[in-house]
């Protein structure tokens, strides 16, 4: 199959490219750039003219409910969702029903996964042995089962001489954590950030010191062990700041933020939406300016989708009883789109936030378009602007506080492997 | 983004909270309750504006006193009165909220009285309404979580009203757990609403929200200064559960530095009344000696709680 893209604005991060020009597919892989391979005859040609060609997007956080938790969402519908969304490579957590802690359920999900011939999957490994915090999970077996790093998902690791010791154990072998900051105690029954909005409303709160002091503790045993961490879904400022100094002295640690971070607030939650009950919590417009200046200034590295299908029944129920989380495959494009439109920030490097800057985590030459790389590719239109509504979402889960919201970014073709799997 | 209780032509069809409510709204109510509360002097204590309509109390938190008071005002109103106890029992029956809402609209209720541990249950209730064009079902609040307790606020907003006659001359005290007193926050955002120039929280820091200035007010956490020249103290219950623990260390020790006595009440204006929105737990936040005292408008509070509920779904369900 030989799939010419033509005339389409290559923004490649990694490589540097940015310049309209015709990008060649043959076996799976780019074969050339700019000027065609000898004797080319395409079997398809895709007109990109006024379109942007770009790698594929890689999400570092997307739940795919496999296995335990199909009636949230399976994995054929969600698959769909991340090609419709221009993502081809994502990493999942273990926080499934049982917890990906065991190779059989990694090689399970991977097997599944590839059988459906749709984006590349990552499973990420459960640090400890059903997520309990007390056993460390055999590392090795479920690396080489196909996990790409360790984490907890979003289950406070009280244990810190367990937390030290699994860094410990991670670093000998060269595994990566990735690990969400939070504190076991502090704000445990809270489901808003501790502020004006939850004072008002009578919702039980969050503070800031909640995410800081777990990851002053993360940063402190890293410092120790040198261990790579990723820290995944910052919420506040302070983090921020504890980032950017943690880098700065030379720690090897990378961070993401969710992309409904970047555009949302503790304000949103309006009266009391569901949708917008998301873990951690929207915080302030004063934490949401230093999340996106972080993100500007490359004190955080990535954007991911922090996706999370949730059951309409599981959100049409009073705020505090609603199961956290929101959908966001099909908008990971769209929301940094809006975020680097919003800050004048670049093209090229705003797509870095989603391709090569996380494809760095989970796989070597991912997330760019250089010659002889696998064609993994997001074909989409940066000025189409479409409504967020239910009808418009392939992810079963519906549940998203943008719904009603225009935004900017349009996927047209997303290849996998020099094979369009999505097109509209 | 228009707010739920309001119909399209600002008229009050649900009652959630009083945030965010006309002033001439809130006035409305308590010029409403007026007449209402001779009503129970009368021999016949019944008026007919409810006649054929079903008030259904949906309590998914136990209480007596706020059920009580409601079953008498719709009766009075000469309304169908249907008591709903359903407690924590229904969640393991499997039946969601909103069903059992669905379920009851099919019985023909016209009014729900909600009350639920979960701030924010009577707006899911409300939105659900409003989505399925069922308007003609109206929501009252009667308490979710710390979030509201309306109609309390508003007997409170009556009761100052009918011993200050003004609001734009008054400074008021909040006494107690703000923290977790939905009954604080609704009477909060009256006084505010209605022009009360200082509403002051008094309490530990442990019992204090987060930014609560925000709301409008002044925080004391001594209460010999918060109480200097009010005219209007509130005292707040202090639930058993929190009197030993990480909020506080001792009923005993909470009672010395924030208890209500008759001491620390002459710090006030000479004419202060005394508020408390029931159950008191007397020697803990408050004093037999002031309870009982001749500053104590306690008793009249749960008087015009009646009138104002009446006036409340009387006006709500001609809307």
């Amino acid at each position: 199959m030989k799939i010419e893209i033509a005339h389409g604005r290559i923004v490649d991060p990694r490589n540097g490219v940015d310049r309209v020009a015709s990008l060649y597919v043959a076996a799976g892989r780019v074969a050339a750039i700019g000027a065609a391979p000898d004797g080319w005859h395409p079997n398809r040609v895709l007109d990109a003219h006024g379109l942007v060609v770009a790698p594929g997007l890689v999400d570092l956080s997307a739940r795919l409910r496999e296995p335990g938790l199909e009636y949230r969402a399976t994995l054929e519908s969600e698959m769909e969702a991340a090609v419709a969304g221009g993502v081809t490579r994502l990493a999942c957590p273990p926080d499934t029903d049982p917890p990906l802690d065991e190779p059989g359920l990694v090689a399970m999900l991977r097997h599944r996964a590839r059988s459906l011939n749709r984006a590349h999957v990552h499973p990420v490994g459960a640090l400890t042995v059903q997520l309990q915090g007390v056993a460390l999970t055999e590392m090795g077996e479920l690396a080489e089962a196909g996990c790409v790093a360790f984490s907890h998902a979003d289950v406070p690791l009280a244990d810190t001489d367990l937390l030290r010791r699994a860094m410990q154990y991670a670093a000998t072998f060269g595994h990566a954590l990735w690990l969400r900051a939070v504190d076991p105690y502090l704000g445990r029954a809270g489901i808003a950030h501790d502020g004006e909005v939850a004072t008002r409303l009578g919702l039980a709160g969050i503070p800031a010191a909640a995410e800081t002091i777990a990851l002053a503790t993360i940063l402190a045993l890293a410092r120790e062990t040198g261990v790579r961490v990723h820290l995944t879904r910052l919420s506040c400022a302070e983090s921020i700041a504890m980032i950017r100094a943690a880098k700065r002295d030379g720690l090897p640690v990378t961070a993401d933020v969710a992309a409904h971070h970047l555009h949302l607030c503790d304000v949103d939650i309006g009266w009391f939406d569901a949708n917008a009950n998301l873990v951690p919590p929207l915080r302030t417009t004063r934490d949401r300016a230093a999340l996106r200046a972080g993100l500007a200034d490359g004190t955080i590295d990535v954007v991911c989708s922090d996706h999370a299908p949730v059951d309409d029944d599981a959100k049409q129920v009073p705020f505090g009883e609603a199961e956290p989380g929101a959908t966001g495959l099909e908008l990971l494009l769209p929301l940094t789109l809006k975020w680097a439109a919003d800050d004048g920030v670049p093209l090229p490097a705003a797509l870095a936030k989603i391709t090569c800057a996380p494809a760095r985590l989970v796989a070597a030459g991912a997330g760019e378009l250089g010659v002889g790389r696998a064609a993994d590719v997001c074909i989409f239109d940066p000025l189409a602007h479409w409504k967020v509504e239910r009808g418009a979402l392939k992810s079963q889960g519906k549940n998203t506080p943008f719904l009603g919201l225009e935004v900017p970014g349009r996927v047209r073709w997303t290849l996998i492997g020099g094979q369009v799997v999505y097109e509209s | 983004m228009r707010n739920p209780q309001l119909n399209a032509n600002g008229e009050l069809t649900h009652l959630l909270t009083l945030e965010g409510l006309p002033p001439d709204i809130i006035r409305g109510i308590l010029d409403t309750a007026t007449p209402f509360v001779s009503i129970g002097e009368r021999e016949v204590k019944k008026v007919p504006l409810l006649r054929g309509k079903a008030v259904f109390n949906l309590f998914f938190e136990n209480s007596t006193r706020t059920r009580t008071t409601f079953e008498i005002a719709a009766k009075r109103l000469s309304a169908d009165v249907i008591n709903l106890n359903i407690g924590a029992s229904s969640t393991s029956k499997g039946e969601t909220l909103l069903d059992t809402v669905d379920n009851l609209v099919a019985m023909d209720a016209d009014i729900f009285v909600v009350r639920h541990s979960q701030s924010g249950a009577p707006h899911l209730i409300a939105a659900h309404l409003n989505a399925a064009e069922r308007r003609h079902v109206h929501v009252v609040n009667a308490g979710d979580g710390r979030h509201a307790h309306p109609t309390q606020g508003l007997l409170d907003l009556y009761t100052i009203r009918h011993y200050k006659k003004e609001f734009h001359n008054l400074t008021v005290a909040i006494v107690g757990d703000v923290l977790h007193s939905r009954v604080a926050r609704s009477l909060i955002h009256g006084l505010t609403t209605l022009g009360t120039p200082e509403v002051r929280v008094i309490g530990p820091r442990t019992l204090m929200p987060a930014r609560v200035e925000a709301m409008g007010v002044r925080t004391f956490n001594d209460m010999r200064a918060g109480l200097a020249g009010v005219d209007v103290v509130v005292m707040l219950r202090l639930q058993n559960e929190r009197m030993k623990g990480a909020l506080l260390p001792s009923a005993g020790e909470y009672f010395k530095h924030y208890g209500l006595t008759q001491e620390k009440l002459a710090l006030a204006k000479p004419d202060v009344i005394v508020m408390h929105p029931g159950p008191m737990n007397r020697g803990v936040e408050i004093d037999s000696a002031v309870a009982d005292g001749a500053r104590s408008v306690i008793l009249p509070q749960v008087t015009f709680g009646i009138a104002v509920r009446m006036a409340v779904m009387s006006i709500i369900a001609g809307n």
